[in-house]
Formats: structure tokens, sequence, C-alpha cells
């Protein structure tokens, strides 16, 4: 019961290690290039925002490093890639951002199942930011299939949390 | 007598709060937005940015076409000879309309000499596959992999076996982007191959069936359910004659002038793989003098008559 697992996040009790900035960037970038990752059909669908979903997690575990404005700055990127209207991301991860820091000790207390029901609701929110800008700004309403690609997201979380917080746990030469 | 100081140790400063950085991220990007749905000035930045990410989308297709290739690869001897002979079928099947068709036109290019008239059809076309569909859940877009290298230009229709998909609307120096006939407010010129009556189609999004707009009042009985549309080449960008769409609801209200009518594309339009680029007409028609009322008809969708 004891024994500290790899592939579970870290309980409240254990101290982690504080992220090295060149990692987060790391991985900031590989949710970009997830995210232009050229793919149709059912994994179109299917496909959640990976940027999203890595800035969420650095801003509920490491609001000192990243926050709104690096958020803001993350999403200028993913505009530019996207090619779509420029600002619209730059907004929605801002405001995902600003939610994250509002809300992450609420979230860290939750075993992460729980949590992913939260973050859940958060891509969502993001999600419908995105949805009211465009619609705004003149577009068609989308498929209804628009809302997949964040619940996809949220069970992906787990995952997310284990893989990204691999680094950060302390290494014990006599782990019993 | 030294003061205390009243500053928190540096430890505590953390600039200003979340609001207020929210406050003013939000409004530079709404004034972004607002400035790009405004101005567009970012077609350039976009350009450059494509190319340099042009090298890490190929290495990210690379997986899955290779994936692709060993299935391919491994697809049954039977497989291959169904289709095959599947393909003679269809070969033949076509056989007395290619075998009369030379002759046709001849014909053809002979009376349109004789008419001085312009050739219909482009001669060259590209044949390109499709790479991905679009990212972007609000437009309807198909990336292909021929660009500015291979000729690729801005407004080249592109066509699969069946009818029209799109036109080129961003050309990269190796791909370019096909804006589909369902995108919304994508306008294709159209006539109804039964009576000839011309309108045109506009898309409407992923969600909804493409309509025909600007039917004249008087013709709604030239129209009906199952009717094939095909382009009428008004424009100068789809040459003529191109099957477009099936008519699929006819809506006459009693209370409207206008009957309300949709369509469905014909063309793979979401389920591509190979596509192919024509080439626009040598000889373009001068665009006419615009009239004094040329946005008439733009808000005429509910314009009545009284």
């Amino acid at each position: 019961m004891a024994q500290l697992s790899p592939f579970a996040a870290a309980r409240p009790e254990e101290i982690l290690l504080p992220a090295k900035p060149w990692f987060v960037l790391f991985t900031l970038l590989c949710g970009l290039v997830a995210n232009s990752m050229p793919v149709s059909g059912v994994m179109l669908l299917l496909k959640p925002d990976f940027l999203a979903l890595v800035l969420l997690y650095w801003c509920i575990q490491e609001p000192r490093l990243i926050s709104v404005g690096i958020a803001w700055c993350v999403g200028l990127l993913m505009d530019v890639s996207d090619a779509t209207v420029f600002g619209q991301h730059a907004l929605a991860y801002a405001v995902l951002a600003y939610a994250a820091e509002y809300f992450r000790r609420r979230v860290l207390r939750f075993p992460l199942w729980q949590q992913a029901a939260q973050v859940a609701v958060l891509l969502l929110g993001c999600a419908a930011l995105v949805l009211v800008i465009r619609v705004v700004g003149g577009a068609p309403p989308p498929r209804w299939t628009y809302g997949v690609g964040p619940l996809v997201g949220a069970l992906l979380w787990p995952l997310v949390t284990v893989v990204l917080q691999w680094p950060q746990r302390p290494r014990r030469s006599s782990e019993r | 007598m030294r003061h205390i100081s009243l500053e928190p140790p540096p430890f505590f400063h953390r600039g200003p709060s979340p609001l207020t950085r929210l406050a003013f991220f939000g409004l530079l990007s709404l004034a972004l937005l607002f400035a790009d749905t405004r101005y567009r000035y970012l077609e350039n930045v976009r350009q450059a940015v494509a190319v340099a990410l042009y090298p890490i989308q190929r290495a990210v297709l690379l997986p899955g076409e290779a994936f692709g290739y060993v299935g391919a690869y491994l697809a049954s001897q039977r497989t291959l000879a169904s289709d095959n002979a599947a393909v003679r079928q269809q070969l033949l099947a076509q056989a007395p309309a290619m075998q009369g068709f030379p002759l046709l036109d001849q014909e053809n290019a002979q009376l349109r000499a004789l008419l001085k008239m312009a050739a219909r059809f482009p001669e060259a076309a590209t044949a390109a596959e499709v790479l991905y569909s679009g990212r972007d859940p609000f437009s309807q877009k198909l990336f292909v992999d021929k660009g500015d290298v291979a000729g690729v230009q801005i407004g080249q229709a592109v066509i699969d076996e069946i009818g029209v998909v799109g036109q080129v609307t961003r050309v990269f120096p190796y791909m370019a982007e096909v804006t589909l006939v369902t995108d919304k407010d994508h306008a294709v010129p159209v006539k109804v191959e039964r009576s000839g009556l011309r309108s045109v189609m506009y898309g409407a999004g992923a969600a909804r069936l493409p309509e025909l707009r600007f039917l004249s009042p008087n013709t709604n009985a030239e129209i009906q359910t199952g009717d094939r549309l095909v382009t009428s080449g008004i424009d100068g960008t789809y040459p003529a004659g191109l099957a477009v769409a099936q008519v699929t609801s006819v809506e006459r209200e009693t209370g409207q002038v206008f009957a309300r009518v949709t369509c469905k594309p014909l063309a793979g339009v979401e389920r591509d793989g190979q596509v192919l680029i024509l080439s626009r007409a040598a000889v373009s028609l001068p665009r006419p003098d615009e009239p004094a009322e040329a946005d008439a008809p733009r808000k005429g969708r509910g314009k009545r008559r009284n």
C-alpha cells in the first residue's frame, strides 16, 4: 500500500522537485507539434487540444512558471501555426490559465480520475469560448462532434499528469 | 533613522494580480481578433510560418504514411484481383462512351472553331493527393500535396472523379489549401441540368447542406428534388458542365416568394484520396462593368417585392 509506484500520480505527501523551465518549454513545444499533426477522418474528431492540456497541467502544477502571460503567447503561436483567426487561441488559453490558477488548489485535492472530470469542465469551457469567438465572427456552427475533443483530452489527463510528473519525482536509491 | 521598508520581500513579489493580467491579455487578444477579421494583415506571416512548419509536418506525417505503405504492400492478392476486376468492368462499361468521344470531341472543336468560341475545358490538369483535412472545425478546407512549385495557382477549380470538390484558396510552395464547396458562403454558379435554370449554390458550413440562392421567383417549378446541378461556368473559375450537387429538398412556403432549396454535394468532398486541379482557361472573359446596384442581390435572400 505504501509502495511508491512510478506509474501513478505523486501522492500529496510526496514532495516534487521543481520543474525545469527547459522541460516545460519542451513539453509545450511537443504539444504544439502534436496539435499540428495532420490527421483526417475519425482521428480528427477525436483529436484533443494537446497544447491546452499540457498548458493546463503546468498552470495547475507550476503557477509561478506558467501563468496567463505565457499562456497567451503560446496561444498566439498556436494561432499562427493553425492559420485561423489571430487571437482566438490566445484569448482562450489566457482564460484557461486564469481558470486553472483559480481552481488549482481545489483540483489538486482530488484523485486523478476526479481531477479529470474537473479538467473536462475547464477544457469544454475553453472550447466553448473559441466557439463563441468564431460564431460571433461569422463562422457557421460546427458539428456536434466539436465537444468530443475536450472530453478525450480530459480522459488523457491522468496519463499527461503521470508523464509530465515523471522527471520531478525524487529518485530514492533505497526504494522499498 | 532608518525606516522599515514597507515593500514585501522579493520572494512574495509576483507582479500584477492574475485578474489584471487576464484583463490586459484579454483586451489585447480581442483587439487582435478584431484587426485580423477586419484587415487580414497576417497573410504574409502565415505564409512564412507555413514554409517553416512544412518539414515538421511532413516528419509528423511519415509514420502514418509508412504504415499506409506497409498496409498496401501486404494487401492480399485477392483484394487486388477483385479491385482489378472491378476497374476492368468499369472501364468496359465506359467503353461505348469513350469510343464515341473522340469523334464528338473533334466535331465539337470544329463547331466551336466555326463559331469562334474558346475551348470549354482547360487543357492541362494537375493530379494531387490529399494530405489531410483542415484542423479548424469552423471551416471546410483540404490540403493537397501540390503547390506553387507544381504550378498551382489561387482560384483553380478542384474536382474528383464525380464532381467539383472546391477551389484553391491558398498556395504554399509545396502544398495548397482547397476550400470545399461546403465551406460557409463559398459560392458556385450552377444550373439545373434538366431545365437549364441558373442559380448560385452557397455552402453553409459542416453542419448544414448548401443552399441555392438567387432563384428568380416565378421559376420555382423548374426545380425539383433529385435534380442534378452542374456548373454553369459564368464565373470563369469553374468550367461549365461539371457535376456539383443533387437537390435534396425544395421547400415552398406560401408566405415566401422564394423556395428554399438545399442540395447535397456529389463529389466525395470529405473522403477523397486523389483530386485533380484544373488549370484555368487560357483566355478568361473580361470582367463586365459593375452595375450600379452591384450589391443589391446580397441582401436578397429575404427580399420581397411588395
